[in-house]
Order: structure tokens, then sequence, then C-alpha cells
């Protein structure tokens, strides 16, 4: 492994963040993250792993300004980021967003035609981040058209023709089999490189997170905290052939032993996480 | 033409040549139903004497305004009901039951208010048409994936800029079931109406034709309804079929 491969200025940071939900229906109120202390550096792949529920992609819409945090302050690019997403963040998320109404080549342009950007800019985009996706013989058909990698790459694609700075992925390939998601992580790969982003991913698969970042954040059950932050140092120049490395092993060993018994508590199992040692 | 195409076109010329038949030999008296060939006969008749122009004009003008203005505000209802989860809790139990009441048991009120004026048959037939496109609106709310709620908010639209750019276009395919009820409804209530309301219009003429024994002029305007209100629907479901395509990659 290399040092690391990325500048150290910070690009977002979060201080003291928490998020509690209100108490609904007779329920007490949900403690879901936090309190959460994070520099981004600038250009690094930064990603998240922890148990289901811990808050994972609470972090991310806090950080994007799809929610306000309950306490702490989210700065981007020296802004205070609060209740509404700042200019050069893109988020790609979990779910299949693609709009099944629209071509893939108006899907991708949407963002740009909502901006008022001119028409042959949009072209321009739109054509680059097609043919960078692979979608560029697909420009035509509708995403029912598609496979499911395939879409979530046209997500990628509206997302990436806005040229965001900070880049969110919201375990976008969590629905994809094993294979479409070590090769859509090749593409992310490619696509960080490329445009020089800062990119945060959430992940729950270990390897994922270990093969694509240059830090991984392991996340504690709810409410969620940063237990472990560990240094991949992959170097910059990196595809999904690392998963046959020694150190890829380390790593998500390393990354197993710090969540086994966040997961364990997730599961409700307090019991066992104490005769794990936790 | 596909198969199923042609099964469905076999279908219904078999079914006419029944009756053509029926007719013919007597099956059925001739002061019941006319041939379908003589009722075709009459209604090229009518259509090229121009006869029953004004009709048609008054009541597919009815029909179109019933339609447009049910469409339009059983949208806007909607959206507005959607957005007021408590307004919408109170009268859902209004929405679950409207069909089962009569409309047509206002009309003294109407006509007391209105006079025989087109105003109480275009407003029997919004009545009887917006309750299914707002309650098609609501359903095809419902269904918005929540992701596009945040895909709007990461490209910064406004909210009405949300709802014309994603919750409209994401709730289409339940928005056009309410068209389809609200073009069904409309031709229900507009020439039902014609025969309770109206002085004019193909409806009141096909009660007239009934009380003069013209079996001949009201078969060729049940005809006319007939095919207009096929055509209408089949064109509706056609380009339903085309939009569903496009949304399933032509999976059903």
């Amino acid at each position: 492994m290399s040092g690391p491969s990325v500048q150290h200025e910070v690009h977002a940071r979060l201080e003291g963040v928490t998020r509690v939900y209100p108490s609904a229906a007779g329920q007490p109120p949900v403690n879901a993250l936090g309190p959460i202390d994070l520099d981004l550096r600038k250009g690094e792949f930064f990603a998240i792993v922890g148990p289901s529920g811990c808050g994972k992609s609470t972090f991310l819409e806090v950080l994007a300004g799809l929610q306000e945090p309950t306490a702490g302050t989210v700065v981007f690019e020296g802004k205070a980021v609060r209740g509404q997403v700042a200019d050069g963040i893109g988020v790609v998320f979990q779910e299949d967003a693609s709009f099944p109404w629209l071509t893939v080549w108006d899907n991708a342009a949407f963002g740009l035609r909502r901006k008022g950007v001119a028409a042959s800019e949009i072209r321009r985009r739109v054509e680059d981040a097609l043919t960078f996706m692979g979608l560029k013989d697909f420009a035509r058909a509708y995403p029912a058209q598609l496979s499911g990698g395939m879409r979530q790459r046209v997500c990628i694609a509206r997302t990436l023709v806005l040229q965001p700075r900070l880049i969110l992925l919201d375990e976008p390939f969590g629905a994809l089999d094993a294979q479409t998601r070590l090769l859509m992580g090749d593409e992310v790969l490619r696509l960080w490189r490329r445009t020089g982003a800062t990119v945060l991913l959430i992940t729950h698969a270990l390897d994922e997170a270990a093969m694509l970042a240059d830090r991984v954040g392991a996340m504690s059950a709810r409410p969620g905290r940063f237990i472990d932050i560990i240094d991949t140092g992959w170097p910059r120049e990196r595809d999904s052939t690392i998963v046959g490395e020694a150190a890829f092993g380390e790593i998500t060993g390393r990354l197993w032993e710090r969540l086994r018994g966040e997961s364990m508590k997730a599961l409700g199992h307090v019991d066992m996480t104490a005769a794990a040692g936790e | 033409m596909t198969r199923v195409g042609l099964i469905r076109l076999a279908v219904i010329a078999a079914a006419i040549g029944a009756l053509e038949l029926a007719c013919r030999l007597g099956l059925i008296n001739h002061r019941t139903i006319i041939p379908p060939s003589e009722m075709a006969s009459t209604l090229w008749t009518l259509l090229a004497s121009g006869a029953i122009n004004a009709d048609i004009q008054r009541t597919l003008g009815m029909i179109a305004l019933v339609i447009a203005l049910s469409v339009v505000l059983g949208f806007v209802a909607g959206l507005v009901i959607h957005a007021l989860p408590r307004v919408r809790e109170a009268l859902d139990p209004f929405f679950a039951t409207y069909y089962a009441v009569p409309i047509f048991i206002f009309y003294p009120v109407l006509i007391a208010i209105f006079g025989l004026s087109i105003m109480p048959i275009v407003l029997i037939g919004v009545a009887t048409a917006i309750v299914a496109m707002i309650i098609a609106t609501l359903n095809g709310l419902d269904r918005v994936p929540r992701v596009l709620t945040k895909v709007a908010r990461v490209h910064r639209l406004g909210r009405i800029k949300t709802a014309v750019t994603l919750q409209l276009p994401a709730a289409a395919p339940y928005l056009f079931t309410g068209v389809k009820l609200a073009v069904s409804y409309a031709f229900i209530a507009v020439v039902a109406a014609e025969f309770i309301l109206s002085p004019a219009g193909l409806g009141r003429d096909i009660a007239d034709a009934y009380a003069d024994f013209n079996n001949r002029r009201m078969y060729a305007l049940i005809l006319f309804l007939l095919i207009i209100a096929t055509l209408l629907n089949s064109a509706l479901h056609a380009l339903d079929l085309r939009w569903a395509a496009r949304r399933t990659g032509g999976r059903p």
C-alpha cells in the first residue's frame, strides 16, 4: 500500500452534529445520530459502514442539507449547510430515482435544464456523461428498458452533468448483485478520479467500502458515532482487482472486528456483544 | 393488427351479424329493435343532411366542457387535499361513499336555480366526474416515490416546480385513470341529463324519437353516441398502453 493519495485541505466539516427525531404517536424521541465530528478532505473518497439503522443515511442527508442537524454545524466549502442542498453537492440515492417518463438523455439533462444552462452546453455535458457512464447507445431508451445497474448509472450521469464538487452516494449499489456491484465500484472510482470531486459513500458492504475508499469510517449502533476511521492507503489508480490483495483482507477484517459487536447491538444481542468483548 | 385485435373485431362483427340476422328473420320485433344496417343507413342520412349538427355540437361541446372542468378542478383539488392530511382524513368517508348517492336526485333543485339552461347539465356532469379525478389524483400522489421528493430538493426545486416537473409525471398513470373515468362519467351524465333537463342535444333528441315511436332515428342517434364514446375510449386506451409500455419497458 502506498501513502495517502489525496490533499489534506478540508472540504466539508461536521462539528458536534446530532440528529434527534422528535417523538411521534406516544413514542419517545429517537436519538439517531451523533455527536459526530468529521473533516472530509478535499478530493478524498470516504466510505461509511455501520450496522442497519445506525444513522448512516441520516448522516448523509444532514451533510447534504436534506435534513437539519438537531445540534452542531455542517460546513461545506466554508459555508454553513442548513436545511438546503448547497450548490456543488450531488446526491445519488439507493432507490431507483430515475424518471421513468423521460429517456436516458432527458434524465441526464434534467438538472441542467432546471438551471437554465444553454442548450449547446447541455448537449455537450450530457453526451460526455452518457459516454463516460457507458450509456451513449441507450440515450433514447427509457429507464424501464434498462437493468437496475444501468438505471443507477443514469442517476449517476444526472448527478455528474452538474459537475458536483462533493458527491454523496447513499448505498447506490444496494439493490444490485455482487458482480454488478464490483463493476459499478470500478466505474465510481473512474468517476472519482476523473472529476476530482470529494466522494462520500454510504454502504453496508464492508468489502465495497474497503475497496473503494481512501478512508473508511466505522459507525456504532444507533445513535451513530464514528468508532474507528481506517486509512486504507490505496493508490489513487486502483480498481476492483485489489480485492485479491492481502491488505484488502486486513482492512475488511479490522472493519468487521470493530463492527461485529455494534451489529449485534443493532440486532438486540446485548449479551453476545458483551461476550464479544465490546 | 394483432391476433387479439382480430379476435376482438370478429366478436363484434359476429354480434352485429347475429343481431342483423335476428332482425331480418323476424326473431326480434322490428318495433323493438331495427337491424344494425338500418341504424347505420339512417345515421348516414342524418349526418349527410346536417339535421343533427346543432345537437351534436351542443352535446359534444358540453361533454368536452365537463371533461375539462372535472379534470382540471379535480386535479387541483386533489393536490390541495393531498397537501392537507387532516382535511383528507375528514373527506375520505365522503369520497368512499360518494358514488352511492345518485347525483341526479338534485336535478329539480338545479332547474329551480338555473332554469333549463346548460348550467344544470354541466354541474351534474362535473359533480359526477370530478370525484373520480380527485380520488385518482390522491392515489397517484400517494404513489410518487419519496426519493423523487429528495431528488427535487437536491435540484433545489420549489413546491410548484416539484409538483409540475416530478410529481405530476410520476403520478400520471393514476391521473390518466382519473381522466378515463371522467370521460366516461361525462358522457353518461351529460346525455342522461339531456333526457330530463334539456330542450336540445342528442339526449333530448333520443328521448323525443322514443316518445314519437321513431325507432330509426332513435337507434341511429344511439349508434352515433356508441361510435363516438367507443372511439374516444379506444384512443385513450391506446395512449395509456403506449405510455405504460415506456414506463414498463414493454412488460405487462
